[in-house]
């Protein structure tokens, strides 16, 4: 039971990272490979500051920022400078492994000590629940720790992809989807593509660093090196909630990148518990991601065509 | 209104490509008149209508729409006066927003765009009454994604959208040139009519001498990169298909000289 909590929880977590891809891969169309690097920047300016007693909140939302601002540094290599994204994204996420050793000060922060956001949960948990150390839910016995650190992700993560949802269908978040689809439509009636690119990076990366940041009060220690492949893990996440969904309704898909994330998580914990090699984690993930991109082209090769479609530009 | 001066674009310079698209073009469009551009494959008359729109920046030259020196204004910018109509039906609205997402960004074109609710229930329903007043039964149909509509259900509504806010000049760039006979004509009586009701000073681009003749208030005939004919008032009036084809047809004939001889030619002859 422990297990599947703590698989949810992560998977809630690594759900902020799925958004943040959801909106550069699928919404701009943009792949932004800055989230290795940004992922760990969260982290590792949370933990800094958590290190030197600043209050849980402010260390996790100064976390965030930090990644909106490496977004910002992406899109504007890629806007100002043009640069290839795909490019911009590599400079930044190789320039920000420095920049999180200089942050931290060392490759690697523990937080065992420290009251963190997830600590603060657990307090306010057994305060609501007149609880000590124990939760009995039908039968099953949880610690009160997990369970309140899983409601208070869940809380969170769901009002932030509400919130997501919400703003695409505001009158800047709308200029933001018609830029992805169709920039050249969108310039035409007066928004400068540029500057959503970049305020659109911004946002990503400032949820994927907010995963980075939970991710280390979480499992209680920010690594210089835990970034490394996160950008698959969240691809997968999206294509895994684009499955289940198989819809193309916005609050559908972003409903489906949450539950693909969990559903991930879940699926690798118990592939692990039955005996996986950790080692070859990201390979098995950069092998499904491979299968799914290529999937819907082998099956309509293999599945006559029945009716031609009519072609589209 | 729109005042065109001097305008110079060579493309890929001192390369085997070089292309002189533009040669010292200058044109002016009083507020109100409906200008149609005629020409051969390459005469540079989409690249004026590009220019106008700020999709490149020209090298020499001056472009002043309502009183405001354009020229060097990025496209975005210059979207707040002018509302365009593209070639290419999927050129002018995103395939994945529904209808109405579609419109409401064009109730927006060249305004500030904050945070809030992009449709709202009065918008809705001020969106259906324009849709509906197209004819193509697409108002119970506007929260589908517009992708799933046929090329010239989607030139219509890109006209809609281009002339939702009044723009101060309306560039159309054979915006009929990918549809059916029959759609192009909805298409073209449609034009027509918002056009005329709006008053709209327009830039249009075409290959059909049917359109040229029939639309607008004046004709303009392009020919590599310069202005060969500028037919106003009476003449443009009196002008038929027929001499339209014939002026192309004098193009032809002249072109199987060099265009040195063919200068001298004309300024000795004509």
């Amino acid at each position: 039971m422990t297990l599947l909590i703590s698989a949810t929880t992560m998977g809630l977590i690594l759900a902020l990272l799925a958004l943040g891809v959801y909106l550069s891969f699928r919404i701009f169309n943009f792949p932004d490979i800055t989230a290795d690097g940004s992922i760990t920047l969260g982290a590792a300016v949370t933990a800094t500051l958590l290190v030197h007693h600043f209050s849980p909140v402010m260390a996790t939302v100064l976390g965030c920022g930090a990644g909106a601002l490496a977004g910002m540094t992406t899109g504007i290599l890629h806007t100002k400078f043009k640069i290839n994204g795909l490019l911009s994204g590599i400079l930044v996420m190789t320039a920000l492994y420095s920049v999180n050793l200089h942050v931290m000060g060392r490759s690697n922060i523990p937080l065992l000590s420290e009251s963190t956001l997830l600590s603060q949960m657990e307090s306010i948990g057994s305060t609501w629940f007149h609880l000590d150390s124990e939760l009995d839910i039908i039968g099953w016995t949880v610690g009160l720790r997990d369970a309140s650190m899983l409601l208070g992700i869940f809380v969170l993560v769901v009002f932030l992809g509400a919130a997501l949802y919400l703003f695409f269908q505001t009158n800047f978040g709308t200029a933001m989807r018609a830029t992805g689809d169709n920039p050249q439509m969108i310039r035409a009636l007066g928004v400068s593509v540029d500057f959503v690119i970049i305020v659109g990076l911004a946002v990503s990366n400032g949820l994927i660093a907010l995963a980075g940041s939970l991710l280390a009060q979480y499992q209680g220690f920010a690594d210089v090196q835990m970034g490394i492949g996160m950008v698959v893990w969240g691809l997968a996440s999206v294509i895994i909630g684009e499955a289940l969904v198989g819809s193309s309704r916005l609050s559908l898909l972003i409903t489906g990148t949450i539950m693909g994330s969990v559903l991930f998580r879940l699926l690798v914990a118990i592939a692990l518990r039955w005996g996986l090699n950790p080692n070859d984690l990201k390979f098995i993930t950069a092998t499904f991601v491979f299968i799914s991109l290529i999937a819907p082209a082998l099956l309509r090769k293999i599945k006559p065509v029945t009716t031609p479609s009519a072609p589209k530009a | 209104m729109l005042e065109i001066c001097n305008l110079t674009q060579t493309f890929h310079p001192n390369t085997p490509n070089e292309v002189l698209a533009l040669r010292d073009v200058s044109l002016r469009l009083e507020k109100g008149s409906f200008l149609i551009i005629i020409g051969t494959n390459g005469s540079g008359k989409s690249t004026l209508l590009n220019a106008v729109a700020g999709t490149f920046i020209p090298d020499s030259g001056g472009i002043t729409l309502a009183g405001q020196q354009i020229t060097r204004w990025p496209e975005h910018r210059r979207a707040k006066l002018i509302g365009r109509v593209f070639q290419n039906p999927f050129s002018g609205t995103a395939p994945n927003m529904s209808i109405a997402e579609n419109l409401a960004l064009a109730t927006r074109r060249g305004q500030r765009r904050g945070l809030g609710w992009a449709l709202n229930s009065t918008m809705r329903d001020s969106l259906r009454d324009r849709i509906r007043s197209l004819n193509m039964g697409l108002e119970n149909r506007i929260d589908n994604p517009i992708g799933t509509l046929s090329g010239g259900q989607r030139q219509a509504l890109t006209l809609l959208m281009a002339s939702w806010l009044k723009p101060d000049l309306l560039l159309l760039d054979e915006h009929t040139a990918a549809l059916d006979p029959k759609t192009a004509d909805q298409v073209i009586r449609l034009t027509h009519e918002i056009v005329t009701r709006d008053n709209l000073t327009t830039l249009m681009v075409t290959h059909s001498m049917q359109q040229a003749v029939h639309l607008g208030n004046r004709i303009v005939m392009m020919h590599r990169g310069q202005i060969l004919h500028d037919l106003q008032g009476g003449e443009r009036r009196r002008v038929r298909p027929e001499d339209l084809l014939k002026r192309f047809d004098e193009v032809r004939r002249r072109e199987q000289l060099d265009p040195n001889v063919a200068e001298m030619l004309q300024r000795n002859y004509v």
